[in-house]
């Protein structure tokens, strides 16, 4: 999967380079989110602002992320969901326990406050 | 009179095809005549259901004689119909919960999301496997 990953201080932000996020990459993205963990990695912001489609594989990916933050007292936040994406957050209810700003930007800048 | 479209696909049964099966309905939705609604949202709303529906065939289809999933798209009478066809060994559709967001499960959407976004979803039986019928009426 195209992935990139920057560290901003103490904020990972991973960018799916992937314009579907499906049951045929989503396997891969649980699998990088893991490895950051592992390496004492638990503040997290996903910018999804690449990717146009995205099922309910992708959101498991992005709970089983979500979930492993806030059990290491961390946090996964997401950005830059487009409209089509944003719906199937508020269709499985996903849009109440994800933060979900409009920009990486905004999402990295909330950790600081 | 209205469009009749009809499509039969059968492709491996491999994730890395649910793009093109996903493409396939998208290009279907922005090609129909006569179609009043949001025509962005049935293209991305088709392109879902397919994809959710082939990942569970994959899912469930774990026979390793059957290699091919098939499906069917008809359009007729303002009525979308969609069948997934799978050689495994089933499941109950009934017994899928809607997802829980208090408990955060990572799995059991993809059903969940089908049935909001079709009229009438069924399971049934073949003489071999079973097929995961999906209807829309379209306006």
């Amino acid at each position: 999967m195209n992935i990139q990953i920057n560290e901003q201080g103490a904020v990972v932000l991973i960018s799916v380079g992937e314009e579907r996020l499906d049951a045929h990459n989503s396997g891969d993205l649980k699998t990088r989110l893991l490895s950051l963990f592992e390496g004492g990695k638990n503040n997290m912001v996903i910018n999804l602002e690449g990717v146009r489609f995205v099922d309910s594989s992708g959101l498991g990916a992005l709970v089983s992320g979500f979930k492993n933050a806030s059990a290491r007292n961390g946090s996964l936040k997401l950005a830059g969901l487009q409209p089509q994406v944003q719906s199937m957050f508020e269709l499985t209810r996903l849009h109440r326990v994800f933060e979900i700003f409009p920009s990486p930007e905004e999402a990295i800048a909330s950790f600081q406050v | 009179m209205s469009e009749r479209i009809e499509l039969d696909i059968t492709l491996p049964k491999e994730t890395r095809y649910l793009g093109l099966v996903g493409q396939i309905g998208e290009s279907m939705a922005r090609a129909l005549e006569r179609f009043s609604g949001d025509r962005e949202e049935l293209a991305y709303h088709i392109n879902l259901v397919l994809t959710e529906a082939m990942a569970n065939a994959i899912k469930h289809a774990d026979q390793p004689t059957s290699t091919e999933v098939r499906i069917t798209i008809t359009l007729a009478r303002h009525k979308l119909t969609i069948r997934v066809y799978d050689q495994g060994q089933g499941f109950d559709l009934h017994t899928v919960s809607p997802p829980d967001t208090a408990s955060l499960q990572e799995r059991g959407r993809g059903i969940f999301i089908i049935r909001a976004i079709m009229d009438r979803v069924s399971y049934r039986k073949l003489k071999s496997g079973h097929v995961l019928e999906m209807e829309k009426t379209l306006h």
